[in-house]
């Protein structure tokens, strides 16, 4: 794209070496033979392959199942940066909590006039139906995954906040597996922060937010829509790691305001549900009276405080495209200062001046559709044609309130095994953010993806993007090594579809 | 005005059924205009009822039944004291700002018909006035059908007919308004101004005017409710606001019934 990027090893482009402190990933790298690389490369996917963590790409056929990508290369986060990143990252999910909590309670952000009433009020992904309902602990927020792209050592951006179901953990923690045992000494290089206490992480949040009276031992379960749902894989590894059932709705009753699970020896009080279904189709009594997916009940077993559901239902409205811009005032608004992440600088074409600056500027920015996804919708101005961007700007002028537009960023670079040998390539980062009862705490990693085209902006699995370990190094001298955790169950199939997006600098 | 209400709805399964979840919207709340003397809901099998409300206020019952069940009948009965504020209502309980009934609905969406026969009915008139002239169109427009409506007819689909039930001409009156940016809602419940027996709950709506508040609307009458409305539940559709959203586990068809009885004492 002929911008000078960042690359988080190399450092700045106009640089000669590597990071200093990373000076021993970029000599592994100079002295292990390029075909050692790719055996290894190999390796893993023929694991990952067995494993079943593949994903089937719309519009081809059922036989092209795909894996994703792994690249062999891990990408690094020196102690001082994932510090300072983390705490970003904790004010930032923290506010989203209470803006939940505000929206479907007092909603005093509308009252106080810091977000347009009609953004929030005319927004589908606001749920009056749920309105007045006050989970478990107050934590709505239980599981966010927030994407992030980098442009220097501490330029971080907020891309997109992933209230509702984030995917992905699962390539975080196969990641590290196979990189433990395929380059077991870059862990002696380097002290790398363990992510395979995520499950017990996540057991002990679901736990903590199981309603009073649950007692000593709460039974939490994973909700999952079923085997053909892409991302069933994770779900049933996940369900299998921490040691909880793995349900589908009908395993599910609601009796006199309180869930069960149907077992073989009679029926089995549910106290947590982590949920991985649409918010749509988790009770048909509420939502949408023709799904077949939902428990019926299970809302008013949640009104009754008799349930916790994670994460909660209606959190759409927190990650929703509409709101994304407004973030920084709703940071400040819940947190007292400003935000520590910020966001992509982002035009709000329902804004006159916006609108104009946008028109005149269409070539060099990225347009979105508010409502859009998945890239549907969406113009990027440097690489766009003339008749494209005449198209938006008609599309613009007619119905400014639907469109955001952003600059195109530089977006920082890993270096990526390719065919050529080792090359940059453009990277982007979700982090899993985890809140319960007794606080938010970030684990300490995460998942990258990769564009392996050179030069592209497009990490998505469907196009092309690729996966790596992220590092994260601990503080203090370096060298120890690292066990992993158990391993996964096999044969199912998973996919990135459900995250896709595009890093057109948005 | 005292109206006394018998409300009986009642299913047949040509298959039993292993679990009844019904979630019931069939309890109204007092209000300035309104205060409920006695209310009663019976169900003809074991069945466990919980209390609830949900997000639009309305007082809701949760049903659990379980099976073998060939049937369920809920009889609901009660009495209601009412007066009249000419349509305006005081003392609702509103936990949701106006601005939130200007969304649509899969089953209330304007399309163009509507929105130009909404442009047509209230020409330069002010806001009360404009409801009003609506609501008296909507009412000439169409003959008032008296069969039980189609729970998934939209307010686009109903607007081509030349008959309409209750509940369409409510959809269409809310769908119109918003239309005209005017928050509106779908209000269930009772009144004795129908032929005595009838196969279903009223409908009518309720549109927002800044100076006055929400105000009722019945376009089946081509009136605002006075004492002869009992207001149950409203939500943004008729479907959301219906006196039953229900769930069996188990084969085959249902077969629904459904008597409503209003009458009044002075």
């Amino acid at each position: 794209m002929g911008i000078a990027a960042f690359d988080e090893i190399m450092g700045a482009a106009d640089r000669d070496g590597a990071r200093p402190e990373l000076a021993d990933l970029c000599r592994w790298l100079d002295e292990t033979p390029s075909d050692e690389l790719r055996r290894r490369q190999r390796s893993a996917e023929v694991t990952f392959r067995q494993l079943g963590i593949t994903f089937a790409v719309y519009g081809e056929s059922e036989a092209s199942e795909r894996i994703i990508p792994f690249d062999i290369v891990p990408r690094v986060f020196l102690a001082d940066e994932w510090a300072r990143l983390s705490e970003g990252l904790v004010q930032r999910v923290e506010a989203i909590n209470a803006f939940l909590v505000d929206i479907y309670g007092e909603r005093r952000i509308l009252k106080e006039g810091v977000l347009p009433a009609d953004l929030i009020l005319g927004n589908p992904q606001f749920r009056p139906e749920i309105a007045g309902i006050r989970p478990p602990h107050d934590v709505w927020a239980h599981i966010c995954g927030i994407d992030l792209v980098r442009t220097g050592p501490d330029q971080f951006y907020v891309l997109e906040d992933n209230a509702r179901t984030p995917s992905g953990v699962s390539y975080m923690l196969e990641n590290r597996e196979a990189m433990v045992r395929l380059c077991p000494e870059l862990f002696a290089k380097f002290r790398v922060a363990a992510v395979d206490s995520y499950p017990d992480m996540l057991l002990e949040t679901m736990k903590s937010v199981a309603p009073r009276g649950s007692g000593q031992h709460p039974n939490c379960v994973l909700l999952t829509p079923g085997h053909y749902n892409s991302a069933y894989y994770e779900h049933s590894f996940l369900a299998d790691s921490m040691g909880i059932e793995l349900v589908e709705a009908a395993d599910l009753v609601v009796d006199d305001d309180l869930v069960y699970m149907r077992t073989i020896a009679g029926r089995v009080k549910v106290d947590v549900i982590y949920r991985r279904v649409d918010d749509d189709f988790l009770d048909p009594l509420v939502f949408r009276p023709e799904s077949l997916l939902g428990v019926p009940g299970l809302i008013a077993a949640y009104a009754a405080g008799n349930v916790a559901i994670i994460n909660a239902p209606g959190n759409g409205i927190a990650d929703d495209k509409a709101i994304y811009s407004y973030m920084p005032e709703i940071v400040r608004f819940y947190s007292g200062g400003e935000a520590k992440l910020p966001i992509v600088e982002t035009w709000r074409c329902r804004e006159p001046a916006a609108l104009r600056y946008v028109l005149d500027h269409l070539d060099e920015l990225v347009v979105k559709l508010v409502d859009g996804s998945g890239g549907y919708g969406m113009l990027v101005g440097p690489t766009a044609s003339t008749a494209e961007i005449e198209r938006f700007r008609a599309a613009l002028v007619a119905e400014p309130h639907r469109y955001i537009a952003q600059p195109t960023l530089a977006l920082s670079t890993v270096p990526t095994l390719v065919e050529q040998g080792v090359a940059p390539r453009h990277v982007d980062f979700r982090p899993f953010v985890l809140s319960g009862a007794r606080g938010v705490q970030v684990v300490p990693g995460g998942l990258t993806r990769v564009a392996l085209r050179e030069g592209s902006l497009v990490v998505n699995s469907s196009q092309g993007g690729g996966t790596k370990d992220s590092f994260v190094l601990m503080p203090g001298a370096p060298a120890m090594s690292q066990t992993m955790g158990t391993q996964a169950s096999v044969g199912m199939t998973q996919t990135l579809g459900g995250m896709s997006q595009t890093l057109g600098g948005a | 005005m005292r109206l006394s209400i018998e409300h009986r709805t009642s299913y047949r399964f040509t298959a039993p059924q292993a679990r009844i979840v019904q979630l019931l919207r069939m309890t109204p709340r007092n209000s300035h205009d309104q205060t409920v003397a006695e209310w009663h809901i019976a169900v003809d099998c074991d069945a466990r009822l919980r209390e609830h409300r949900d997000g639009f206020g309305n007082r809701t019952t949760m049903l659990y039944a379980e099976g073998p069940l060939d049937g369920i009948e809920i009889a609901v009965s009660g009495e209601v004291v009412t007066s009249t504020s000419r349509g305006v209502l005081h003392g609702t309980f509103e936990p949701l700002p106006p601005a939130l009934y200007l969304r649509a609905t899969p089953t209330t969406v304007a399309d163009a018909a509507i929105e130009d026969f909404a442009r047509a009915a209230v020409g330069d008139a002010a806001p009360i006035g404009a409801l009003h002239a609506l609501n008296r169109a909507l009412h000439e427009r169409f003959a008032v059908a008296v069969e039980r409506p189609d729970p998934s007819l939209a307010a686009a689909d109903a607007f081509a007919r030349a008959t309409a039930t209750p509940r369409d001409l409510a959809q269409l009156f809310v769908a119109a308004a918003r239309a005209l940016a005017v928050p509106a809602r779908y209000v269930t419940g009772y009144c004795d101004l129908q032929d005595g027996r009838s196969a279903t709950p009223h409908g009518w709506a309720e549109a927002w005017v800044d100076d006055l508040g929400w105000v009722g609307f019945d376009p089946t009458l081509g009136e605002s409710p006075e004492e002869h409305h009992v207001r149950v539940a409203v939500a943004l559709d008729a479907t959301g606001s219906s006196p039953v959203a229900g769930s069996r586990l188990g084969e085959g068809r249902e077969c629904l019934e459904v008597e409503v009885q209003v009458s009044a004492q002075e």
